[in-house]
Formats: C-alpha cells, sequence, structure tokens
C-alpha cells in the first residue's frame, strides 16, 4: 500500500535560489494557488462581462456565490461589516476553489499544509487588531472585559479572555488544515483497503465494501470542502465583528 | 515498552477523542430535530447554524484522528 502521506508532498517546479539557507522555489502548490486565483478571476470578469438584468448560467452562479457571502457577512458582522465583504469573499473563494481542487484524482490539496493556513488565519487576526486599535484607539480592548460582571470575577475572566482571542488563529487555522488532511488521508487508506484485499485471493470478494466506504467518503469530503470554507468565512465575519463593536 | 507498540496504543488511544464528537453531533442533530418537529417553519432559518455547528463539532473529532493518523504514518 502506497504511503498515504505521500499525496502531500510538496514538489519543486522551479528553483528561484536562497535566502539564508532554505531554498526559495515555485512548487506543486504555487502552481495550484496561482491556478485558483486565475480561476476565479476568470470566473467572476466573465460572470460579470454582459451584466445583463436577467441573468445568464454562468452569471447566475456568480451572483449566488455574492449573495452567499453577502449574506454571511452581514448576518454575523452587520451592516458595517459589508466594508470587509472583498476581504471575506476572496478568503471564501480562495479556499472554495483550493478545497475542491484537492478533490480531483491526482490532486494536490493546497489547505492541507497548516503554513497555508496559517498564514490565512493570522490574516484574518491581524486584520481584527489593526483595524480594531485603529477605529476603537484603547477602548478594543474592552473586548477582553465582559460587561456587568462583578469586579472580582474579572481576575479569572480577563484571562480567559485574553487566551480565547489568542487561541482564535490556532483554532481557525488547525480546523480547516486537520479537516483538509485527516479527510484525505482516511481517502486514501479506505482505497488502500480495495487493492489489499485484491491481492489477498478470495477476500476480494469483499472489496466493494471499501469500494462503497470509499465513495461515501468522497460525499462526505465533497460536502467538508465546502463547508470548511463557509465555515471559514463565517468565522471571520464574527471576528470581525468583534473588531467594529468590541464592548459586549 | 516498545516505540512501535506504544506508538499504535497511542493511536488508538487518540481515536477515543472521536467519542466526544460522536455525542456532540448526537446532540447536535436530535436536538435540532426535535426543536424543528416542533416548529417547522422556524427551522429553515437555521439551517445556516445547524451546518455551522456541524463543522465546528466535527472538526474536533478530527483532531484527534489526525493525531492518530499522525502517529500511524508520519512519527
Amino acid at each position: 500500500m502506497a504511503d498515504p502521506i505521500h499525496q502531500f508532498e510538496l514538489k519543486t517546479i522551479a528553483s528561484l535560489g536562497k535566502i539564508g539557507g532554505s531554498e526559495i522555489a515555485f512548487t506543486n502548490s504555487s502552481l495550484y494557488m496561482l491556478g485558483a486565483v486565475g480561476l476565479i478571476t476568470l470566473f467572476m470578469l466573465w460572470g460579470t462581462s454582459s451584466r445583463a438584468m436577467v441573468p445568464g448560467r454562468i452569471q447566475s452562479m456568480v451572483e449566488l456565490c455574492y449573495e452567499f457571502v453577502a449574506d454571511t457577512v452581514r448576518s454575523s458582522a452587520g451592516k458595517e461589516g459589508m466594508m470587509f465583504f472583498p476581504f471575506v469573499f476572496s478568503l471564501f473563494m480562495f479556499i472554495l476553489v483550493l478545497n475542491l481542487a484537492g478533490m480531483l484524482p491526482y490532486g494536490f490539496t493546497v489547505t492541507s499544509h497548516i503554513i497555508i493556513t496559517a498564514a490565512m488565519a493570522l490574516l484574518v487576526i491581524g486584520t481584527v487588531v489593526v483595524y480594531g486599535v485603529m477605529k476603537h484607539g484603547m477602548h478594543f480592548f474592552d473586548l477582553f472585559v465582559p460587561k456587568g460582571v462583578h469586579p472580582a470575577m474579572l481576575a479569572i475572566l480577563v484571562p480567559i479572555e485574553v487566551i480565547s482571542f489568542l487561541s482564535r488563529p490556532i483554532s481557525l487555522s488547525v480546523r480547516l488544515f486537520a479537516n483538509m488532511l485527516a479527510g484525505h488521508i482516511a481517502l486514501k487508506i479506505f482505497a488502500g483497503f480495495i487493492v489489499s484485499l485484491l491481492a489477498a485471493g478470495a477476500w476480494g470478494i469483499l472489496s466493494p465494501l471499501p469500494l462503497a466506504l470509499t465513495v461515501a467518503l468522497t460525499a462526505l469530503e465533497m460536502l467538508v470542502a465546502v463547508l470548511q470554507a463557509y465555515v471559514f468565512a463565517t468565522l471571520t465575519s464574527i471576528y470581525l465583528h468583534d473588531a467594529l463593536h468590541p464592548g459586549h | 515498552m516498545d516505540p512501535v507498540a506504544a506508538k499504535y496504543i497511542g493511536a488508538g488511544l487518540a481515536c477515543l477523542g472521536m467519542a466526544g464528537a460522536g455525542i456532540g453531533l448526537g446532540n447536535l442533530f436530535g436536538q435540532f430535530l426535535s426543536g424543528a418537529l416542533r416548529n417547522p417553519s422556524a427551522a429553515d432559518g437555521q439551517r445556516g447554524t445547524l451546518l455551522l455547528g456541524f463543522a465546528l463539532t466535527e472538526a474536533l473529532g478530527i483532531f484527534s484522528l489526525l493525531i492518530a493518523l499522525l502517529l500511524l504514518f508520519a512519527v
């Protein structure tokens, strides 16, 4: 059975030299990310090129994506949160396309690398902190002080709020990365069972069982790929809501 | 103890964490269903929240599965 971790291997396509001993290279990961950005740009440009009153197929797909993310931002971050709509929309589409590209056979899942998801999560939290401090100054730190609580309780609650805030980028990045990594490893392992059973002589008669499970898992992974992009966008909007209204 | 044996025992123990996610998901969908059957007209509006809760709960089970898989294949 092939090593199930093998599919996440980074392959160098073109080396761009070295900085301080670590290699800077254009890898298959970079290729997929560039491809995703190109695909999204083409899709949006094509969908918005005609701007018809009665939308065609592509235009209604684009409008569907737009309305879906806009609803998420509006309901989680409020009307003011719509100023962050382009940011959330880009994140959502980027993650969605990369997750779905990983579902293609022989595809590479960019979001299964923690460095990618951590960079995106840090971007979100960085935006929340920078915008919150810019807009509210020191009042941004009201976020850590729940209102209407007895002052003696604050000694316990404030550290908890600080820790919960600091763990947000970790949970945000690990959630996406772990879902993608574990899902794709599980798919590979169950696919490996089919091969092992077929190679085991008479036991091969049982091989439709893992095959059925692989099909079911693929469907679940499709759901997870879309759902994780949605969850990332929703949580981003919720965190941005904190930056807009830090008081509890 | 043999380190390889310890690795496999660790992977098995890590999978126990998925029981928590199982309880959580059962609770989540059970409560949603009982609420939805009482007031079906309000159920549609809460589907997004349901899916969000599903993804958040499921992620915790995935974390422990990830530890098990990493122990099996990456350590």
